[in-house]
């Protein structure tokens, strides 16, 4: 099914969080390496992205827990897979490859759970988003405090970085392509852009687009500065299939960001916000039922059409989300005017 | 399940903050001087490499009002792509300048493109055309709208440019379908350029290119209603270049004709602009001629124009300035540039102290609270006013603005030592913090916002919540922030209650901070009788700004604190007392008595005069050139906290000087709010059949047609005085001043509400400058103008619509002292306490759909700068208030309101005894 029909019927659920996850399996250096990277020269443990290599059978088993909870739409683990962010590992090589396994262990996941629950095929989906990071250098922002006019990567530059990841995420079968966490809209322009140039290059059909950008604080502004009505104005042009918010604030916080976009975007609605805030611990400790009941409270105003958790949050929350907001009718979409009446 | 949101089809764009362009939006200015072709400045700036100076360009720019940025580098001698780049990554870092859209301006594409890619928001490419042919201008448009720009289309073909009406027109549609067909872009994503060309050149073939971008743009807006029009305005004076004084009127004459035709955006020195009413009038029926290609045969009128042009030299602009404190030291000169307000150097200067200084808190605490105490000495000694600390405090904010950044790092870098070291991060106390706010149901904070300013300028760190704040939030800001003080304002009576409940739940919540009482409508007996008792710990009415400052710095005091406290309570005890004795001393009548003292006129002898028109009549968009001769200047000064009569208060002996100021400020901001269209007038007048049925009721017909006429008669009641009076003295109620049903005579009423609209963006303009002095004073002038609007509009209705005194000569003086016959008294006022007469008032005219007022759940207008009221036309009508009523009264009131005693009880409290 085509995933705007199931739009129309009902909110759906995106995943939660990959690291959380993770973390769960206390992974150690050589867990991450595995067989075919033991000789790697740098330190590769905290490369979550490289387990979709080297133990994707752990990727694989997370996305399922996901969808047992109730995910509609899973995220593949490719946060960090691009030729920038895997500078850090030195693995700019593999970058392509990276997106092509996520995309699998995420296709496998779905193949095998609608194996086991052969029902739920008739709900549509569940379909794999190919999850597209912030990078760690951004576009809008200088690096160097005494010279505000540097920046320590080319626009070019992160385009072609995307462009190989989004190749990549569409050879390993993506249904969607998904923009977020986006703290400086640029980056997410030049994501958008390379989006645009591949289909048209390879004159595929496009896939949807979901982008998902991240309020950092209370100013209710992107870290690179932009009130929400302004981000959302500078990335409508890639006519998205949904726009949102996600991480750095709990759904408490999020809340009049949310209505704020529901009321302005033309598009659907996302929202993940994290498991709360951080406690003093670094932690987040916000309870599932919490959790679940704040977005039952968006869901009731009509606010959201999709919606999930980001850091913090675990299957069950997610499980949480998806049983509050399962009856309750989606936001309808805007009437968008072509005249001037 | 709520109603579908209905998104428009407007041009969108976006800085760091959204430019929504809306059929009602005037005029937009894109500002020009970083254009290395047109500034000569801003090329020598860039060519020398000085791009923080070049920024400064930029960003007065914006302080100037251009709401959208043009940024040009196309010069032979420069580096096109390296010198965009460079220039907008700085652009981006400067949050003050990034704000509003970017307009990336190069005939070169490759420039246009490395352009694009340095800027997040939605930027306008200037521009795309067809010159090239349709494959290129194709492929530049599938560029443009991958980086989401929306593009203005140069009206220029493989031909050339278009200079004839038509040509305009038909590049312009071909381009709009390629576009929207092709290409797939939204048309309000489409801006136009149809070419401004010189005109007056002595050629004559030029002679009609004022007209033909004029009435191409009317057929483009009418064809393509969605696209918008844009052009390079100056070019169209070209020929008189190097006087200043034609070009401004010509440039004026001319967008004042092409933006009636539709003109959207423009490229224009908005400084360089003279008012179209302004343009001595010879010079403007020169300028109308050459652009309108009027008298023209054989060039005749641009014979006229180039002679005119001889005879005027462009006047000097030059001013000396007095430079010497320049050569001080750096802390001489912050204190200089606080004290005067300057903050041409500001940023400069606190960049340098904070390189002297180790750490940037050090250049706060030290030399800016140095030259602040100055201010505050000087303020407190009567020896600076309120305007001239508001200026010295947009020049503290700006320095802490530079500042604020670095010490936001250093707190940073300590934050990570301290999570590295595993200790516990513990912050200087700081500064006391002060929360302010104008409680749920008011929208007025124009005292709440000088408040904040002296107060912030005496150190304290204010925290302001704004208008219509419900207690909950105020209060639960104010246990999060962990605010010191809590001060609420208000000017409308039920903000009174509205205070007494914050009273009440700090109380129940058992907070301990002082509360503070201030705004138009609050006094010292209200706080001692109502507010006082609610809340333990510290209730004190402020009157004024400069008392805050000592109030707080007391009331902060550990010592002073508890004897402070200690008089007050005493003193508003007394108060109390002394009330409650009084209120029994005061001799009132029974209701039936104060009824019967009704006002006596002779109906019979007495003829009601007849309005022109029944029903409503609606102003749209009134000339404010025509309301500001209306303007009652003294209130205009109290709210400034300067007292004494206009226009002696110009040349008072003390604040004379001062005053003169401030009235020049403001009659800057007016001439600039006019020309640049900030602001627009709303009203609405109505009139309609009335009669007294009852004592106190008057029964209002609506007009017949009318969309209220099946609602039915409605019923006005009116509260009447009942005080004992002196012999021969009526106890007034307005029902007395319309002719009662048994007379037979047929009266009338009137109504009438007015607004000034479109404040808000400036507002949060200047507050994203840190100018409040700016700030306040708009928000004044717009109260101002509201008040000279209803002031207009009465003179109107006596003269003309309801035409009871013709011939009436009355001076601005004479009306303010209100010698004129009939009055316009509102609801909610003293003559009519009772707000929720309102409702009756909104509904006989229409007042939300025709003026765009909303009431707020205390019956507050808004927007704030509204009036509203009743007119009565008989002689003997007169203002006056009604003083407190008796129960026997208020039963009675209840009954004919049909509304509950609690809720009726909620809104006449201020005057029931």
């Amino acid at each position: 099914m085509d995933i705007r029909k199931a739009l129309e019927k009902r909110i759906l659920i995106i995943d939660g969080a990959m690291g959380t996850m993770i973390q769960r399996y206390k992974l150690e250096e050589s867990d991450y390496r595995g067989e075919r990277f033991k000789d790697w020269h740098t330190d590769v443990k905290g490369n979550n992205d490289l387990l979709c290599i080297t133990q994707p059978h752990i990727i694989t088993e997370i996305h399922k827990k996901y969808l047992e909870a109730g995910a509609d739409i899973i995220e593949t683990n490719t946060f960090s897979s691009t030729v920038i962010a895997m500078a850090d590992y030195e693995m700019q090589s593999l970058a392509y490859e990276l997106n092509v396994a996520a995309a699998s262990c995420a296709r496998n996941a779905i193949t095998e759970f609608l194996q086991e629950h052969p029902e739920r095929k008739d709900k549509g989906g569940p379909w794999v988003a190919g999850a597209i990071g912030p990078l760690n250098k951004t576009l809008s922002l200088s690096p160097d405090v005494n010279n505000p006019g540097f920046r320590a990567v080319t626009f070019d530059e992160v385009v072609s970085a995307y462009y190989e990841q989004v190749k990549g995420l569409v050879d390993g079968g993506v249904d969607i392509l998904l923009i977020e966490t986006i703290f400086d809209t640029l980056n997410a322009k030049a994501a958008i852009y390379a989006i645009k140039k591949y289909f048209r290059e390879t004159n595929k059909e496009s896939l949807p687009v979901m982008i998902s950008g991240t309020i950092t604080d209370a100013s209710g502004r992107t870290l690179s500065g932009q009130t929400l009505e302004a981000f959302y104005t500078s990335i409508m042009h890639a006519r998205p299939l949904s726009v949102g918010l996600n991480c750095a604030l709990g759904a408490k916080e999020m809340r009049p960001h949310i209505e704020e976009l529901s009321q302005i975007a033309s598009c659907y609605v996302s929202a993940y916000p994290n498991a709360g805030l951080p406690n003093a611990m670094g932690e987040y400790d916000e309870n599932p039922e919490d959790t679940g009941h704040y977005l039952e409270d968006w869901a009731k105003e009509g606010f959201v059409n999709i919606v999930g958790g980001c850091c913090g949050t675990t299957p069950d929350h997610i499980k949480h989300i998806a049983d509050h907001v399962s009856s309750i009718e989606p936001r309808r979409l805007p009437v968008v005017e072509t005249e001037l009446v | 399940m709520k109603d579908s949101t209905i998104i428009k089809p407007y041009l969108r764009l976006a800085g760091l903050e959204p430019l929504v362009v809306r059929p009602e939006t005037n005029f937009i200015n894109v500002g020009e001087r970083t254009n290395v072709t047109g500034s000569k400045m801003f090329a020598r700036l860039i060519k020398e490499n000085k791009y923080e100076e070049a920024l400064s360009v930029a960003r007065q720019q914006v302080e100037n009002g251009a709401q959208v940025l043009d940024v040009n580098m196309d010069d032979a001698l420069l580096d096109g792509v390296q010198a965009m780049t460079t220039f907008l990554n700085l652009v981006q870092s400067e949050p003050d300048i990034a704000r509003i859209p970017i307009m990336i301006d190069s005939s070169k594409f490759e420039i246009i493109e490395a352009g694009l890619k340095c800027v997040q928001g939605k930027c306008i490419v200037n521009s795309i055309s067809m010159k090239e042919g349709e494959a290129k201008f194709i492929e530049q448009a599938f560029i443009c709208q991958s980086y989401g720009a929306s593009v203005i289309v140069m009206a220029f073909d493989e031909k050339g440019q278009a200079d004839t009406k038509e040509r305009k027109v038909e590049i312009c549609h071909r381009a709009y379908k390629l576009l929207t067909e092709k290409v797939g872009f939204d048309p309000q994503d489409i801006i136009f350029d149809p070419n401004i060309f010189a005109i007056a050149t002595g050629l004559e073939e030029h002679n009609n290119y004022g007209q033909d971008f004029i009435e191409a743009t009317r057929e483009i807006k009418a064809l393509m209603p969605l696209t918008k029009i844009s052009g390079g305005v100056s070019n169209l004076s070209f020929a008189f270049r190097g006087n200043d004084h034609v070009r401004e009127a010509m440039n004026s004459v001319f967008l004042f004709y092409a933006i009636k035709a539709g003109m959207d955006m423009g490229i224009v020195n908005a400084g360089q602009l003279v008012v179209y009413d302004e343009i001595e009038p010879k010079l403007r029926e020169l300028c109308e001629d050459v652009i309108l290609n009027r008298n023209n045969d054989n060039n005749e009128a641009t014979e006229k124009m180039i002679t005119f042009a001889e005879t005027v030299k462009a006047k000097g602009k030059e001013v000396v300035k007095d430079e010497a404190w320049r050569n001080s030291s750096v802390e001489e000169r912050l204190k200089h540039s606080l004290v005067n307000g300057i903050t041409d150097y500001i940023d400069q200067d606190t960049e340098e102290a904070r390189q002297k200084y180790p750490k940037p808190l050090d250049v706060i605490e030290g030399p800016l609270m140095d030259g602040m105490n100055v201010v505050g000495d000087l303020f407190g000694s009567g020896k600076m006013f309120l305007p001239q600390v508001v200026k010295s405090a947009r020049v503290m904010k700006k320095s802490v603005a530079v500042l604020t950044p670095f010490i936001e790092a250093e707190k940073e870098l300590r934050r990570q030592a301290h999570i590295k070291a595993g200790t516990v991060n513990e912050e200087g106390a700081g500064a006391a913090k002060i929360l302010l706010a104008t409680v749920k149901g008011d929208v007025h904070d124009i005292g709440k916002n000088i408040v904040g300013v002296v107060l912030g300028c005496n150190g304290y760190d204010i925290v302001d919540l704004g208008v219509m704040v419900p207690t909950d939030k105020i209060l639960d800001t104010a246990e999060k922030e962990k605010a010191d003080i809590i001060g609420l304002s208000g000017l409308i009576t039920p903000s009174l209650d509205e205070m007494v409940h914050v009273a009440h739940e700090m109380k129940r919540r058992g907070m301990k901070q002082p509360l503070l009482i201030g705004g138009a409508t609050t006094s010292r007996m209200h706080t001692a009788v109502k507010i006082a008792p609610q809340y333990d710990n510290g209730v004190v009415h402020v009157l004024d700004a400069s008392r805050s400052v000592t109030v707080a710095g007391t009331l902060l005091n550990a010592e002073q604190k508890p004897d402070m406290l200690k008089t007050i309570k005493s003193e508003y005890t007394k108060l109390a007392t002394d009330f409650a004795n009084k209120k029994t001393t005061k001799e009132h009548l029974p209701f039936a008595a104060a009824q019967a003292n009704r006002v006596k006129i002779e109906w019979d002898k007495y003829t009601p005069p007849v309005p022109t028109f029944n029903g409503t009549k609606v102003f749209k968009d009134h000339d404010l050139s025509q309301i500001r001769k209306y303007i009652d200047w003294q209130p205009f000064f109290i709210a400034w906290e300067m007292h004494g009569k206009f226009p002696q208060i110009l040349s008072d002996a003390v604040i004379g000087s001062e005053a003169t100021k401030l009235y020049n400020d403001a009659n800057t901001l007016l001439d600039k709010l006019i020309k640049e269209k900030w602001l627009s007038a709303q009203g609405v007048v109505g009139f309609w059949e009335a009669s007294a049925v009852g004592p106190d009721t008057v029964q209002v017909r609506p007009e017949a047609g009318g969309e209220r006429q099946e609602a039915g008669d409605i019923r006005l009641e009116s509260l009447r005085q009942q005080s004992k009076k002196a012999g021969g003295q009526p106890n007034l109620a307005l029902s007395d001043f319309i002719a009662p049903s048994n007379t037979g005579k047929k009266d009338h009423i009137g109504a009438f509400s007015v607004t000034i609209q479109g404040i808000e963006p400036h507002i949060k303009k200047f507050e994203a400058a840190h100018d409040d002095y700016s700030k306040i004073t708009l928000q004044a002038l717009a109260d101002r103008l509201a008040e000279a609007f209803a002031e207009l509009l009465h003179e109107k209705v006596r003269k003309e619509f309801w035409g009871y005194v013709k011939d009436e000569k009355l001076s601005n003086e004479d009306l303010i002292k209100e010698k004129y016959v009939g009055i316009r008294p509102a609801p909610g006022y003293p003559a009519c306490p009772d707000h929720t007469e309102k409702y009756k008032l909104f509904e006989l005219l229409g007042g939300k759909e025709n003026t765009g007022i909303t009431l707020t759940e205390s019956l507050a207008m808004y927007p704030a700068a509204s009036v509203c009221g009743w007119y009565f036309s008989h002689p003997q009508s007169q203002y006056f208030g009604i003083g407190k009523i008796q129960k026997d009264q208020f039963d009675d009131y209840v009954k004919r309101k049909g509304m509950s005693v609690e809720e009726m009880g909620r809104w006449l409290r201020p005057v029931m005894e």
